[in-house]
């Protein structure tokens, strides 16, 4: 994850300050950008990434025997290096083209989200399950309105891990064009002028502390059992 | 309790029944045939892997039977769709399974609200389980984790009862609860039942819980055989054979001592005389019971004891029957209480009689020797026929 070869950057370090808030203010429309195309990735390659694995998911849990190759497959793929991905790409779909970034990342997000989809809906008691089927409710209506919702903590702990993990990958898509504040960082590192290097490293740590903050704003409203627990009186 | 007698009316008939498991040796279900009727609580007893959690959930075809028929009212369970079958059968089981992430009201309307019941007559049908069951309307925003076990499984009778189904399932359902807890969630379903007559089944591997609950208790084998099916008296006072009494224990006695009221016995006066009787039907009372007590009532109550030598005492001095000194009785039952109250009653009280205080007057007097006739007699013989 860690970017390519430094250049000489070291030796120009005792000329030039880590921050020139002049150059923040001149170049704020460049940092602009850079954030919205570093959440525009983020969000495609998660959007990407959970609707593949949603279909993985339901298909490891309806034929037990497909979770084994689908573990390892989308296990291989997070092993793979993310510069090595990205630049094996960028010839297929091209340079300028978002695919070639949102595809690797999204393929990263398979493992996180399929092992905990998969989880959450494993952790759905059986006796809930049994009762559902006793009451008389059909299959559909259960796992939409019983097994699901029972399995949304699961699967958001699975989204926040994948998304902060996404949010820092989409900076190495820099080396292929891409990569929103990776630029910044790329770019500050190649001219040994620190400024954009510091404003897009602290940029991308407080995005992913932010998009991890909503995301689990948004698990606690989706699951409002969750917050009161056990004010059982005997 | 029932009459073998008497004119029957089947709500649930299972006619040679089979269930065998893919990958089984043997069948989980044998050729079992049972009827259950209407109105009733069947037991079934049994140790685990008997069949008696097959048997019941073949009933909602929560199983399939592999050949048999099942009929609910006459009607085939396999001639209707599953789901259609189950929203009118309760169904109710040990873990509760109540849904985690809905509130106690939304739980129990989830059957009303799967048949498409408008959202008032939803509100008011849960708002009067609440207080069928015994919860406070106050719970039913909470959410399941935050009731008690106790709280949590009257939800789940609550849930299962919410379209009002004819029949009611109910898988070991007071297993996870504390002793105490089970006690009053069973006087709980004897109250309930006093009040909605379903006819339900009710798997158990407690003695103690299908006397206590069951109008018919059927005992199971491994392989669903049944080794008999009878009363919980019936069960408790001849036991069909060797299985069924190391099943139920060595204290069949006792247990069915707590099967049966005091009113069950035939009362006798004993030793008691009115406190404005003459001395000679006392002496005659004395002579006849043989004891050196004499009870005395005064209008109608009993007012205590007095020893045969103070009233001879009284007798030659001349003072009325009525002022010789009493003792008060540290034994007295009412008709309602068990005869295992009772005996337990006369064993601590270090006396051979209780005092049946029949709602404050002179009921009679039981004596152990009375107990342990009932026991012994083929039927307990009460005032109008036998139980």
């Amino acid at each position: 994850m860690t970017p390519g070869p430094l250049p000489s950057a070291l030796v120009a370090q005792a000329t030039n300050p880590i921050i020139e808030w002049e150059w923040v203010v001149e170049e704020w429309d460049q940092i602009w950008r850079a954030i919205v195309e570093h959440v525009t990735l983020t969000m495609m390659a998660m959007a990407l990434g959970l609707i593949v694995s949603a279909f993985l998911a339901a298909l490891a849990l309806r034929r037990r025997w497909t979770m084994t190759p689908i573990t390892a497959t989308t296990s291989l793929i997070y092993t793979l290096p993310s510069v090595a991905l990205f630049a094996l790409l960028a010839p297929v779909f091209g340079n300028l083209s978002r695919w070639t970034a949102v595809l690797p990342l999204a393929g990263y997000t398979l493992l996180i989200l399929v092992t905990n989809i998969v989880a959450g809906f494993q952790a759905v008691p059986p006796s809930v399950r049994d009762a559902a089927d006793g009451m008389g409710m059909s299959r559909a209506r259960r796992i939409w309105t019983v097994d699901l919702p029972l399995a949304v903590p699961f699967i958001v702990t699975g989204v926040r891990i994948a998304t902060v993990s996404t949010v820092g990958m989409v900076t190495v898509a820099a080396i292929i064009g891409q990569g929103g504040l990776g630029r910044l960082i790329f770019s500050g590192l190649r001219r040994a002028f620190w400024t954009p290097m510091t404003v897009g490293a602290s940029l991308s740590i407080i995005l992913a502390l932010v998009i991890d903050a909503m995301i689990l704003a948004i698990g606690l409203w989706l699951a409002p059992w969750q917050r009161r627990r056990k004010g059982a009186t005997p | 309790m029932l009459d073998e007698t008497a004119p029957t009316d089947i709500s649930i008939r299972l006619t040679n029944v089979s269930k065998t498991f893919d990958g089984a040796s043997g069948a989980a279900v044998d050729n079992l045939s049972l009827d259950i009727e209407r109105g009733t609580i069947m037991a079934l007893l049994g140790p685990s892997g008997c069949g008696k959690t097959t048997t019941l959930r073949m009933i909602n075809r929560l199983t399939e039977p592999t050949a048999g028929t099942i009929e609910i009212n006459g009607v085939d369970v396999m001639s209707q769709s599953a789901q259609e079958l189950r929203r009118g059968i309760g169904y109710v089981i040990q873990q509760v399974g109540l849904f985690p992430h809905r509130t106690i009201a939304s739980n129990i309307a989830t059957v009303p609200t799967m048949l498409g019941w408008e959202k008032s007559r939803i509100a008011a049908r849960v708002e009067e389980l609440t207080t069928l069951v015994g919860l406070d309307q106050e719970l039913l925003d909470r959410y399941p984790d935050e009731l008690s076990g106790g709280q949590q499984q009257r939800v789940g009778v609550a849930r299962a009862l919410a379209a009002d189904p004819p029949v009611l399932l109910m898988d070991e359902p007071f297993g996870a609860v504390d002793p105490i807890v089970r006690k009053r969630l069973q006087d709980e379903l004897l109250d309930l039942q006093n009040k909605v007559s379903k006819t339900i089944v009710l798997v158990t591997h407690d003695v103690d819980e299908a006397l206590r609950v069951a109008d018919r208790i059927a005992l199971m084998n491994v392989g669903g055989v049944i080794e008999q099916l009878a009363s919980p008296d019936e069960l408790m006072r001849a036991p069909a054979n060797d299985f069924v009494k190391s099943f139920v224990g060595q204290d069949r006695g006792l247990r069915r001592l707590a099967l049966n009221a005091v009113s069950a016995l035939r009362y006798h006066q004993g030793p008691v005389v009115d406190g404005g009787a003459t001395y000679d039907d006392a002496e005659q009372v004395i002579a006849m019971e043989g004891t050196d007590w004499l009870g005395i009532t005064i209008d109608g109550r009993f007012a205590g004891w007095t020893k045969v030598n103070d009233v001879r005492a009284a007798h030659a001095n001349g003072s009325p029957l009525a002022d010789v000194e009493r003792f008060d009785p540290i034994a007295q039952i009412e008709p309602t209480s068990t005869l295992r109250a009772a005996m337990e009653l006369i064993m601590s009280s270090n006396s051979s009689v209780a005092v049946i205080n029949d709602g404050g007057s002179f009921g009679g007097v039981v004596t152990l020797e009375d107990i342990r006739r009932a026991l012994s007699s083929a039927h307990i013989e009460t005032a109008d026929g036998t139980l």
